[in-house]
């Protein structure tokens, strides 16, 4: 029973939604109802199979059978997919998008896909969701297809996350390889060394979804996307799913010994570099974009110190508090059209209620007590400082950022609207000024929730998701650690409200990760690719045409051998027998007195002949 | 059964032959007749089908033929070929409705078409060397004619390209039965025979010649880098139906003989040259989606992801042939994905070329950057070409999928190495982005404007052969509970 739930959940969004895609604008109105009835469906069962906790297996290739179920992690993550989905759809559609049918149904392809991704319990089912996010993310972010620059966005999406997808494939060899099958449970029991080759696959892969160095790039370019979708994509789904899956792998990793190091080394390191990115950013969906990076630098983090509680709560609080905001900002967008700061001015003024839970979110998002982040931050910088005090002391300073970018747009929202504000307005599109009354659903809903999930981090509550997901219990911050991180928060508010946010140069530009991109990988491919071309044509298939013309070429002077030398010598020789066969006509003329003159001269030679050999 | 299905399609050719006053539409509609009657004949065999074991064919049949060679007619299907024969039966349905439109001589088009599936179904029945060849060549044949009697642009001097080289190939291809016969004891042409006493066990000079000869030969059919450089020109003078019927069924000959013939005929130079295999299958991936990528010619685009494609088959199978580091069951893995990613490749690559003759038809032109913007004209057109790109670059949810992440898993699991393949992947992923996003995407613009959508006929045509996919890439068991059984005994007759 509750595995046809979980069938459900799965399967429902996603024959609507490619019904929805297939089928063009021909029920405008039935759109929006049928995809908001299949979302609070899907959430609704979310939560009963939260509970319920249903496994299905099936068979998929040869000794390696697929599975789908809800354990520990997904009893979590699941719901909390499927409601954001759900608000983000409702906030959609109080929006109003064009090309409804579309939209809603990619959405619905989208959230199936997560559905997968994040009850698989093997590798081929993990990968299958994991493409069809991606694709997509492909067709969200390029949603308004007429604009080159938002389709190259999502082709930049598509590829940086599938060059981190091929870490999946070779994962799933060196599976079959270590003899541990597809599995995530059994991963670790592979032989070495494929165990770890298995972890560097799925690590590449989930730092490429999680959009971590050195993949950062492709989440700023995402952000052509419509404002929805990165509310969904860029916050509680697509992104997170790379952090989720370190944590589903996290044994894995600890197994190897090397790969939970780097792990969280790179976290911490995210966290802080993308930290600085989201400080020096002037558009408020790039610095988002940028804060969504280093906050789900501190979920790898908590992966490779082995804090999946940590992370598990982390995760959670960030995709609502993250939504939320990406939902403020679209409301922004569309009355203004505009995400550009400087433009942005007051605007929290002008929609209190936009304002107030915008505030709310990015209070939650600098860490600041008692709202959700700052809780499930300290639980997992808790389980760092276990590992090691470097890891501690980066991630700490990742949390200042935090605390800095936070500020930034914070005060900038609740200036005073400036006289000549509409000089800065529909630098995007033209704005209605206008926002719509049921955007307020959403966005109350998510401020909520992005105030008091941290109680899961906290005491009385604290250790309840830890023991939720079983396996070992996760260290919990002392009160110490909860108490600095609070001031360190305030104080650097405080420092940011007096002094404003540093902009540094170097940042802005999102550590130029793009143009290195491009000029270590496109650029040599690119050109490869056409200097092959060119050898195939002028070279390979040209020294084939030439050696083939060589044959005929052969084949000509062998005619020519053949009528001048062969035949002609045939022909020759037929006419010497001819010329031979008249000669030998000429002495028969029936006449008898010549035959006898001939007879006489042949005695009479025969004669002389004797004579003289004798 | 199998006789039926084989020879109805030439049966229907001869009458249409022998009736030159039927009208084009009567010749049109009765081609579209027979190749649905020889469907439902396919799909009731693969109805009937279980799996006959290892060594063992269904639907058999045999009558003597050429006796003193040892040469008999043997038709029979397993778990490899059966997938083909259907394969090639749906793909000349989606043909004959494509070219219910079409206006150049159709009854001889028809006719021609007819001849050409009796050959191609007789390639994947025969069980016999010889009358593999006889069919193997007859393709050829009706194919030249194929290009050069409906072809545009070149379509002579590629018809020729096309058949000099083939034909090439398929006379290395009999150098190598004639060794295979003349290795074997008792002397026989039967594959059946041949593959349960295998030749020259004991000889790894002689055998490694065979299988040069007969690796040759299938090489350039598949065709493989080098031997890669006829298909793009074949195919871009080819009619739409032709490059269809070309990439779909021709190519997978060459791909099919080597899991039918070279590997359970020749287990112990197949194993000793693997290696090399293998090398020719990275190289072809990795060639082939990267001059794929420099195209600005549709139709070479598509060729070159051919060789991209059946790049992964021979990765596959040489990964499968190195026995000394490899698991049972990688290998096993390694071939299903061979035979999963033969008929997926048949199915989408049609559908590509079905749709590129589209755009021929409206515009006759292939440039990739001379249209712009379809989507907004031709909403119906962009949406099957936006599915079956991603269908071709391997995502989930299609057949190709399936067959890669097999390709893959099995390979790499075989052979570690193999993992130098997998940028392929991304390479054609971003080939087609980049061409779905210069042809169909942004304002329309140039060869786009007022290009006329799809009609019913064509949505027909194509529709179907990307269903089919989805259906593969969803319910994959409904494929491979047939082929891994075969794959499995492929398996074990390479490693014994």
């Amino acid at each position: 029973m509750s595995a046809l739930a979980l069938a459900i959940i799965i399967l429902l969004p996603g024959i609507v939604g490619v019904a929805f895609t297939l089928s063009g604008d021909r029920m405008p109105r039935a759109v929006v109802p049928i995809a908001l009835g299949v979302a609070t469906i899907t959430a609704a069962l979310a939560v009963a199979v939260a509970f319920a906790r249903p496994e299905i297996r099936f068979p998929f290739i040869a000794g390696a059978p697929a599975g789908l179920a809800v354990d520990g992690l997904a009893a979590f993550i699941l719901p909390t997919v499927s409601i954001v989905t759900l608000l983000v759809l409702i906030f959609a559609a109080a929006e109003g998008v064009r090309a409804a049918s579309r939209f809603h149904g990619l959405m619905l392809i989208f959230a199936s896909a997560v559905a997968i991704t994040v009850t698989s319990t093997t590798l081929p089912t993990l990968l299958f969701a994991w493409e069809i996010m991606g694709a997509a993310s492909w067709a969200l972010v390029g949603f308004a297809w007429r604009e080159d620059s938002r389709v190259s966005a999502g082709l930049t999406a598509f590829i940086t996350t599938r060059t981190g997808d091929l870490g999946l494939y070779l994962a799933a060899g060196a599976a079959i390889v270590g003899g541990s099958g597809l599995a995530f449970a059994d991963l670790p029991d592979a032989a070495t060394p494929w165990r770890n080759v298995i972890a560097a696959g799925i690590l590449v892969a989930a730092l490429g979804k999680a959009a971590q160095l050195p993949f950062s790039w492709w989440l700023s370019r995402a952000m052509a996307g419509p404002s929805p979708v990165s509310a969904l994509l860029h916050s509680a789904a697509m992104v997170a799913m790379g952090g989720y899956l370190l944590l589903r792998v996290a044994p894995l990793l600890e197994a190897t010994g090397w790969a939970s190091t780097v792990t969280a080394w790179v976290g911490a390191i995210t966290a802080l570099a993308l930290g600085a990115v989201a400080v020096a950013q002037r558009d408020l969906k790039q610095l988002l974009a940028a804060s969504t990076s280093a906050q789900l630098g501190f979920v790898v983090l908590a992966a490779g110190v082995g804090s999946v509680s940590g992370g598990m709560t982390f995760l959670m609080a960030h995709a609502a508090t993250k939504a939320l905001l990406f939902l403020a900002a679209g409301a922004w967008l569309t009355a203004l059209g505009t995400k550009r700061l400087s433009a942005l001015r007051g605007v929290a003024r002008r929609w209190p209620i936009v304002g107030v839970t915008f505030t709310v979110g990015i209070l939650s998002l600098a860490g600041l007590a008692p709202l959700s982040l700052w809780a499930a931050k300290d639980e997992l910088l808790a389980g760092a400082l276990e590992i090691s005090p470097a890891l501690y002391i980066v991630g700490l300073a990742g949390a200042a950022l935090s605390a800095a970018y936070s500020g930034k747009a914070l005060f900038i929202v609740w200036r005073r609207v400036p006289a000549d504000s509409e000089t800065g307005y529909d630098t995007e599109q033209s704005g209605t000024r206008h926002v719509a009354g049921w955007t307020a659903l959403p966005l109350v809903t998510l401020a909520v929730a992005a105030a008091v999930l941290g109680i899961l981090a906290l005491p009385p509550l604290a250790g309840s998701v830890g023991r939720i997901l079983g396996g070992p219990s996760s260290a919990v911050p002392g009160i110490l650690e909860l108490a600095g991180s609070a001031v360190l928060v305030l104080a650097v508010l405080a420092l940011v409200f007096w002094k404003g946010a540093p902009e540094p140069r170097w940042a802005l530009n999102w550590l130029g990760l793009e143009q290195l991109t491009e000029a270590l990988v496109l650029t040599p491919t690119v050109a490869l690719s056409r200097a092959l071309a060119r050898f195939d044509d002028e070279i390979l298939d040209r020294s084939i045409m030439i050696s083939a013309q060589g044959v005929a070429r052969g084949a000509r002077s062998l005619t020519r051998f053949d009528t001048k030398g062969v035949d002609g010598t045939v022909e020759g020789l037929a006419t010497q027998s001819r010329r031979l066969g008249r000669l030998a006509r000429r002495p028969q003329t029936g006449k008898v007195h010549q035959y006898y003159a001939q007879i006489t001269i042949v005695i009479g030679v025969l004669f002389i002949l004797i004579l003289v050999v004798r | 059964m199998l006789s039926l299905i084989l020879f109805l399609p030439l049966l229907g050719c001869l009458v249409l032959a022998a009736l030159p006053r039927i009208s084009d539409a009567a010749a049109r509609w009765s081609w579209l007749a027979i190749t649905l009657l020889d469907l439902a004949l396919v799909v009731v065999v693969w109805i009937g089908y279980r799996d006959p074991g290892k060594n063992a064919l269904a639907f058999e049949e045999r009558i003597d033929w050429i006796p003193n060679v040892g040469s008999s007619y043997r038709l029979g299907v397993d778990g490899i070929s059966l997938p083909l024969v259907a394969l090639t039966s749906l793909t000349f349905v989606a043909c004959a409705i494509f070219a219910l439109k079409e206006r150049t001589r159709p009854k001889a088009q028809a006719a021609l078409f007819l001849f050409l599936q009796t050959a191609s179904l007789g390639v994947f029945l025969s069980q016999d060397l010889i009358l593999f060849f006889v069919f193997f060549d007859l393709s050829i044949v009706g194919m030249y004619f194929v290009i050069a009697g409906w072809g545009h642009g070149e379509a002579t001097r590629s018809a020729l390209k096309f058949f000099l080289y083939t034909f090439l190939g398929s006379l290395a291809l009999l150098v190598g039965f004639i060794g295979l016969y003349l290795g074997s004891s008792p002397r026989t042409f039967d594959m059946v025979e041949l593959a349960k006493n295998p030749p020259f066990r004991d000889n790894p000079l002689v055998g490694g010649l065979i299988l040069a000869a007969v690796f040759i030969g299938l090489a350039i059919k598949t065709p493989t880098f080098p031997f890669h450089t006829w298909l793009p020109s074949a195919h871009t003078d080819a009619p739409a139906v032709g490059s269809v019927v070309l990439a779909a069924i021709l190519l997978k000959m060459g791909t099919y003989g080597f899991v039918r013939i070279a590997m359970p005929l020749l287990p112990d130079a197949w194993r000793q040259w693997a290696w090399l295999i293998l090398v020719i299958g990275i190289i072809s991936v990795l060639y082939g989606a990267l001059v794929a990528l420099a195209q600005t010619n549709l139709k070479r685009m598509i060729a070159y992801t051919s060789v991209n494609h059946m790049g992964y088959v021979i990765v596959a199978i040489g990964a499968a042939g190195v026995i000394s580091t490899s698991a049972e069951q990688a290998r096993d893995v390694a071939i299903a994905g061979a035979v999963v990613q033969m008929v997926s490749h048949g199915l989408i690559t049609g559908a590509l070329f079905l749709l590129a003759g589209v755009l021929w038809n409206r515009r006759e032109d292939y440039g990739i950057t001379a249209y712009g913007g379809l989507a907004g004209v031709a909403p119906r057109f962009s949406g099957l070409f936006v599915v079956a790109g991603f269908a071709s670059l391997g995502l989930p949810g299609f057949s190709g999928f399936i067959a890669e992440f097999q390709v893959f898993t099995g390979s790499i699991g075989s052979v570690p190495w193999s993992a130098i393949a997998l940028p392929g992947i991304l390479i054609t992923a971003a080939m087609f982005l980049l061409a779905m996003q210069k042809m169909l995407l942004g304002k329309t613009r140039g060869l786009s404007t007022g290009l006329r959508d799809l009609d019913a006929t064509e949505v027909l045509a194509i529709a179907p052969l990307l269903i089919l996919s989805v259906v593969i890439g969803v319910f994959p068991r409904l494929l491979l509970d047939v082929i891994e059984p075969a794959a499995a005994a492929v398996s074990t007759l390479v490693s014994r």
